[in-house]
This record gives C-alpha cells, structure tokens and sequence, in this order.
C-alpha cells in the first residue's frame, strides 16, 4: 500500500488538476468565443434576419405562420417557442398523433383547396424533430402557392418564380436534400407584395 | 444512390484516418515523441509542477482505482453544488433557477459517467456557468478517465512482471491535452462556420412577422457541441440535443460531426495493435467492431423508407414518417447518423427516437444493449470488445482443447469471471428498473406512449443509461425522483463496473509473463475467430433480451401493419 506522504500529494494533485481542467474550459470557452466572434460574428450570434433594423427572427429557427397570405412552416409539438426546443416524441402507433395528423390533413386540403382524397406531403401534417424546423419541402412549398397568390392577391406565376428562387439545393451536391426556408421565402413574398403596391 | 455511396465513402475515409490516428494515440500514451509534442509538451509540464505530479512514479492498479474513484467524488460533488447554487452564481443572463436535488443529482452523475442523460432541459434550466463549468469540464474529464482505464488494461496485455498499470494523473492529463483539445478545436469551428452559436449574450427576442415575440437563444453552444461529438457524450446544448437547427444547422455540419464521433473509438483498436507491438490484434478488434456495425444497419436503413401504412390511409403522401425527423436531412442521413452515434453510444439524437418506427426502434434498441462492444464510448468500447475477445477465447479453448491465451498471456478464471461480471452487470439493472418501474403507478405516469410503444420507452431509457448512452426515448417525463435516483443508480453500475473490471484485470495480467506463441495457440486474429467473437456479441445479448423486444418493437410492427393504435 502507499504510504502517508503519497497518499496526500496524490489527493493534492487529485483537487489541483479538476482546477487546471476548469481553467481549461474557460479558456477554451473564451477563446473559441472571442476568435467566432471575431471571424464570422453572423453565424455566431445566430445567423439573425433584420428588416427596418429590428430583428424579425433566425435563418436557422422557424416560426408560426398561421394566415393564409404566408407560407405556413411545419407543425410544431412546441408552438415554435425558441427557447423551448421539442419534438412530440410519438410513437407509430400512437393515437394522439393519428388525431393530430387527421386534423392537420383536413386543415391542408381545405386551406389549399385540395379534393378530399389528395395527398398531403408528409413534412406539412408531421411535427419536425426540434419543433423549430426552418425548412419545408419543396413540394410542400409549391402546393402552397396558389392559396398564398389568392390572399395577397399576387398573380401565381409571380409568386411560383419565388418560391423557385428559394429552393435551396443539395450542400456541395451530396449533402442534404432541396428544401425552402419559410422564413426567407415570407419575408421576399412581403418584399414583392410592398413592391407591387407602389 | 451515387449520394448515398459519396456519405459511406465519407465514412470508410474517416475509419481509415483512424489507422494513423491510433499510432498517434499509442505514442501519447507511451509519453513519446509526437507531432503535437513541440507545442504541448511545455504546458503539459508546467501542469506536472504545478499539481505536483511525479511523471515517472507508477501506481498499482489499487492505487490507480483508488484515485480514479476520488477523481469522480471529486467531480460529481463539484458540478452537483454548481447546479444547486446556479441560481445565485454568475453568467446566468435569463436569471434561471437552481436545480431541485435529484435532479442536480442525476445531472451530475449523468455527466461524471459520461452518459450525459439529460432531463434538464438545456436551454431553458442550465446556465451559461454550469454549461461551462459544469458540462465542459465534464466533457474533458469523463472520457479522458475512461480512456485512461483502456489504456491502464492495454499495459496489462503489453508489460511481464509488473505491479504496476501506469500514473493516473499523467494518463488523464495527456488524454486531455493531446486528444481531446485539438480535435475539439477544430470542429468547433468547422461546425461555427456552418452557423451554430458561440456567445454569451441574454436571448434574443424577436419580433416574428406575423407580429408575435420568439426568443432566440443564445449560449456558448459551439465550443461545447464540439467537445460532446468528440468525446462521445452526446450531452447536447439544447433540449432537442442534434436536432436542434442551432446544434446541426447544415448538412454539411452533420457530415463532420458524424466522422468525428467514429474516429476515437476506431482508433483505440489501432492504438492497442500499436502498443503492444502487433498490429493484426489492433485489426482483429477493429474487424470484429465493424462487422457488428454493418451488422445491425439494415435495421436503419430499411424500415424507415418502408414508410407508416396507417398514416398511409390518412393520406399522407406514401406513408413517409417524417414525425420527429428535419428537413434539412434525407431520410438517409438521419438514419446513418442514428446508426454511428448509437454505436460508439454517443447518443446524439438527429430523429426523435421515440418516434421512428418500430424496426428501427429494435434496431437502435439493439445497438443500446449491444452498447458498448461496436467503437463504444472512449474507453468502455475497446475494454468491453476485450472482453468479448476473452470470453470468445474461453468458449473456443473449451471446444476445441486448447488453453486460452491472449497476445501471449494467460486467460484464467480470474479474468474470465472479472469480464463475465462486467458484460452482465449493465443488462440486470436495466431489466430490474425496467420491471420495477412497469409496475409502479407512479412510473408509469410519464409515459408518453401506449400499448408496446409504452413498454419500449421505459425499457429504452434504462437500456441508454445503463450503457452510458444517454439518448433517450424523450417521451418519458422521468424528472421525478424514482426515474433520477433508479437511474443514477444505473448509470453508476454501468460506467464503475466496467472500470472496475478493467482496473483489476490490468494488474492481474500485468503481473503474468508472456508466453511465446506455439502451434496450440489458438489465433487471435484469424476470421474464424472474429467470427466466433462476432457470434459471441450476438448470442449472449440476444439471449438477455430477445423477450423484451418481442414485447416491443416486432408486436409494435404487427399491431402497426394492422392499423392498430394506442
């Protein structure tokens, strides 16, 4: 066994590296915050939209669209609260989310003025993973189109054209899959409809 | 199909990057010469004086358990008082509260023994203080002890005569310095150019378009999602954990994220080959690991393209179940991420578990209790696949007459016991709290989920943390005290047995000397017996645990198939 005098050295040396490791950790902190901040402060501090110099929300987190004029992103278990990320967390054969995604289809196909046996794209009907998913599919995006062209009284074709600018391909042509970002694509849609009223 | 070829290009590429990773490993570990010496060396020493640490002085593998034991006492008792007192501390800029006990407690050991289950949720309950202090300081030193246990056992195969297994301190130190730093540094930012965030500000509130307030949080998230992907944790930032837009906020992030997680623990097969001066044993473990992980893919790669028939019948454009899932990834990614961060139980969740479907539950299912022998957690993955090899080599020497040896030493009963006792120790606290708690009202409560889903959720839970996974089936409410004090319980007989194992393993075989290889040897690096050590892994788990999963995931199937629900 170790005698005395090793004992206490081992428990000293023991107390003095968990404070090296935390001194570590701040400094590992502070430098990846100061050298993020520094070289792409954007992404750092949220990857923030502006529009008139207030800040209306992030590329990366999605928000609730409930009216027929916006692209409406998909359901979310958490009501987009940001600081409240979550999924449903239910099961196939669970019949909560049957009913959820009964409504939820009925809701789709009368807004968009689908017949009552059409498809839906999944992503519409289905709560994303985090609750705070930024992207819809394209599919989604299109079936929109007309509804969102009738409530703001934009010809489709214009409105087509934009959500065709919006699609956002695959990352170096392996990664991902073509999606649009909601967000963006409201916040162009606001832009062509101010422009037009001028 | 080209793309989905590119993604397990990506991978094979990242495997072979850990052939030359793990010499790198081997030569820290044997305190010689590498390419980071020049800059870390320095620091390393200055370390050395200031906690008085004597880098020549050995320990006996008493000794080195008995430190590594105040270490976690030590770790455990520091981050359950920051949690008890985030309240009143510093950087807390949304002003949150501090934990309740247990859950303090459960957080605390949760992180100590690198399972990092969370039943906080991060954004909204931890603060930037305890994220610094507590989760990365954890993320450096919970890995870096279960590490330096494999390391402490692989000296065992590789020394004759001796009493003694390595210096704790030193061990844990380099880990740290010369493993975890570096490659924490480089992906923190590959994955902040990608856009997660790394700041220390308060929320931002922002005013949405259609004229309603969303906080945006904030948070130094890239540094610390660096360090879970790296050192297998999986302790996410958020509450959502992968998922969240700000963890993974482009496919590409989930591509670097997915290569670092398998690197260390591939690595360690190669570091052991390297150590002990043969590398086709370093081969032979990294074949066995690989095959059990292209083993179980097709439990991932094909339910869930299969799509659900009863959200089929209400019309949702063929049956995909992209419940829980984001679209930022292919159906694809999601489950090849699944798949990598359930082996090496990483435990980062880039799907809500709970709501694949269920064959792909019985898959990740099966990873979870498999756990740790397929690249496994750092440290647990390479000691429980040693373990394997030496029951594999027990069961063989019976069959076919011959004495086991490994690498030249002499497997006894002592160590065939030691390694017994550790496989089963994390499976029979999973199957008690999982009958415990379906028979308490009080447990079933949280439940989410009905019918066979029900029973998987709770099952899962103790499976993930029992292994030291962590991910969970998030359905479940368990911040009540039985689910955080069954479940500290678990998670501490699944992280110190193994460790425990290990240790008295390492200073067992570190005495023996080392026989030279004769013709009745029996090989440990010929395919027949990575095939037997391949069967081994599935037999004995399948025996444990083939009743739960018919209880589970295939009544689910059948019940699903049949449109029925709960």
């Amino acid at each position: 066994m170790m005698d005395k005098n090793e004992l206490a050295r081992d428990l000293r040396a023991c107390v003095l590296l968990f404070i090296v490791v935390c001194v570590l950790s701040i400094v590992y902190t502070l430098f990846i915050n100061w050298s993020t901040q520094t070289i792409m402060p954007y992404q750092a501090n949220g990857s923030l939209l502006y529009m008139n110099g207030t800040v209306v929300g992030s590329e990366l987190i999605g928000q609730n669209f409930t009216s027929q004029g916006y692209f409406h992103g998909r359901p979310s278990a958490v009501n987009y609260a940001g600081n409240n990320s979550g999924g449903s967390n239910y099961g196939p054969t669970s019949a909560a989310l049957m009913e959820q995604v009964r409504q939820r289809i009925e809701k789709v196909r009368i807004d968009n003025g689908l017949p009552a046996n059409a498809t839906v794209p999944a992503d519409l009907v289905l709560a994303s993973g985090s609750g705070l998913d930024p992207h819809i599919s394209v599919a989604s995006a299109f079936l929109q189109v007309p509804r969102v062209a009738k409530a703001r009284g934009l010809p489709e074709t214009d409105v087509r054209a934009l959500v065709d600018r919006h699609i956002e391909p695959l990352q170096f042509g392996i990664f991902g899959q073509e999606r649009v970002n909601v967000l963006k694509l409201n916040m162009a849609l606001d832009e062509l409809a101010m422009s037009r009223k001028r | 199909m080209l793309v989905e070829l590119a993604h397990v290009a990506i991978i094979a590429a990242c495997l072979a990057v850990a052939v030359f990773y793990g010499r790198y490993m081997a030569r820290v570990f044997n305190g010689d010469s590498n390419l980071l010496t020049p800059i870390i060396r320095p620091v390393e020493k200055i370390i050395y004086r200031l906690c008085g640490i004597d880098e020549q002085r050995e320990m006996s593998w008493k000794n080195y358990l008995l430190m590594l034991i105040c270490f976690e006492v030590l770790g455990i008792a520091f981050f359950f008082m920051l949690l008890m007192l985030q309240g009143v501390l510093p950087l807390n800029p949304q002003g949150l509260g501090s934990f309740r006990w247990d859950t303090a407690l459960n957080t605390a050991f949760s992180f100590v023994t690198n399972t990092e289950w969370q039943v906080y949720s991060g954004e909204r309950d931890m603060s930037y203080l305890s994220q610094i202090l507590g989760v990365i300081v954890q993320d450096f030193l919970s890995p870096a002890v279960g590490l330096a246990c494999s390391v402490a056992l692989i000296r065992g195969f590789v020394r004759k005569n001796f009493d003694t297994i390595g210096n704790f301190w030193v061990d844990v130190t380099r880990i740290v310095f010369y493993i975890i730093l570096p490659l924490a540094l480089i992906l923190a930012f590959a994955i902040a150019s990608q856009g997660v965030i790394q700041n220390m500000n308060p929320y931002v509130t922002a005013k949405t378009l259609e004229g309603a307030e969303q906080l945006i949080p904030g948070g130094p998230a890239a540094g610390l999602i660096a360090m879970q992907i790296v050192c297998e944790d999986g302790g996410g930032f958020f509450n959502v954990n992968a998922v969240h837009p700000f963890e993974t906020p482009t496919p590409l992030s989930y591509a670097f994220e997915m290569c670092i997680m398998l690197l260390v623990p591939a690595s360690m097969c190669f570091a052991f080959g390297e150590m002990i001066r043969n590398r086709k044993i370093g081969w032979a473990l990294f074949g066995a690991m690989l095959a059990l992980y292209l083993l179980s893919s097709p439990f991932y790669l094909y339910p869930e393209f299969q799509g659900n028939p009863i959200l089929e019948k209400l019309g949702v454009a063929g049956g995909m179940n992209l419940e829980g899932k984001e679209m930022r990834f292919t159906l694809f990614e999601d489950m090849i991420w699944t798949l990598t961060s359930m082996c090496p139980a990483n435990g980062s969740t880039l799907v809500q578990h709970d709501s694949v479907l269920p064959l792909s539950f019985m898959g990740i299912l099966w990873n979870i209790v498999v756990g740790a022998p397929i690249f496994g957690c750092w440290g647990e993955g390479i000691i429980t696949m040693l373990y394997y090899f030496i029951l594999a080599m027990f069961l063989g020497g019976l069959m076919t007459g011959r004495s086991p040896e490994m690498a030249g030493k002499k497997i006894e009963p002592r160590e065939i016991i030691l390694a017994a006792v550790s496989l089963l120790s994390s499976s029979l606290p999973t199957l008690v709290f999982t009958g415990i708690a379906i028979s308490l009202p009080l447990a079933l409560a949280g439940l989410n989920n009905y019918g066979p889903h029900g029973l998987m959720e709770i099952f899962y839970n103790y499976a993930s943390i029992c292994v030291n996974n962590g991910s969970p089936a998030a359905g479940l409410t368990t911040n009540t005290p039985f689910y955080n004090l069954t479940i500290v319980v678990g998670m501490a007989i699944g992280r110190y047995s193994t460790m425990f194992t290990a240790l008295a393993i390492a200073g067992s075989l570190a005495k023996k000397k080392i026989i030279p290889m004769t013709a009745a040897t029996l090989p440990v690096t010929s395919p027949f017996f990575i095939i037997l050590v391949v069967g081994t892994v599935i037999i004995v788990n399948a025996l444990q645990f083939f009743p739960i999963m018919m209880l589970g995931p295939i009544l689910e199937h059948l019940f699903m198939q049949l449109g029925r629900t709960f």
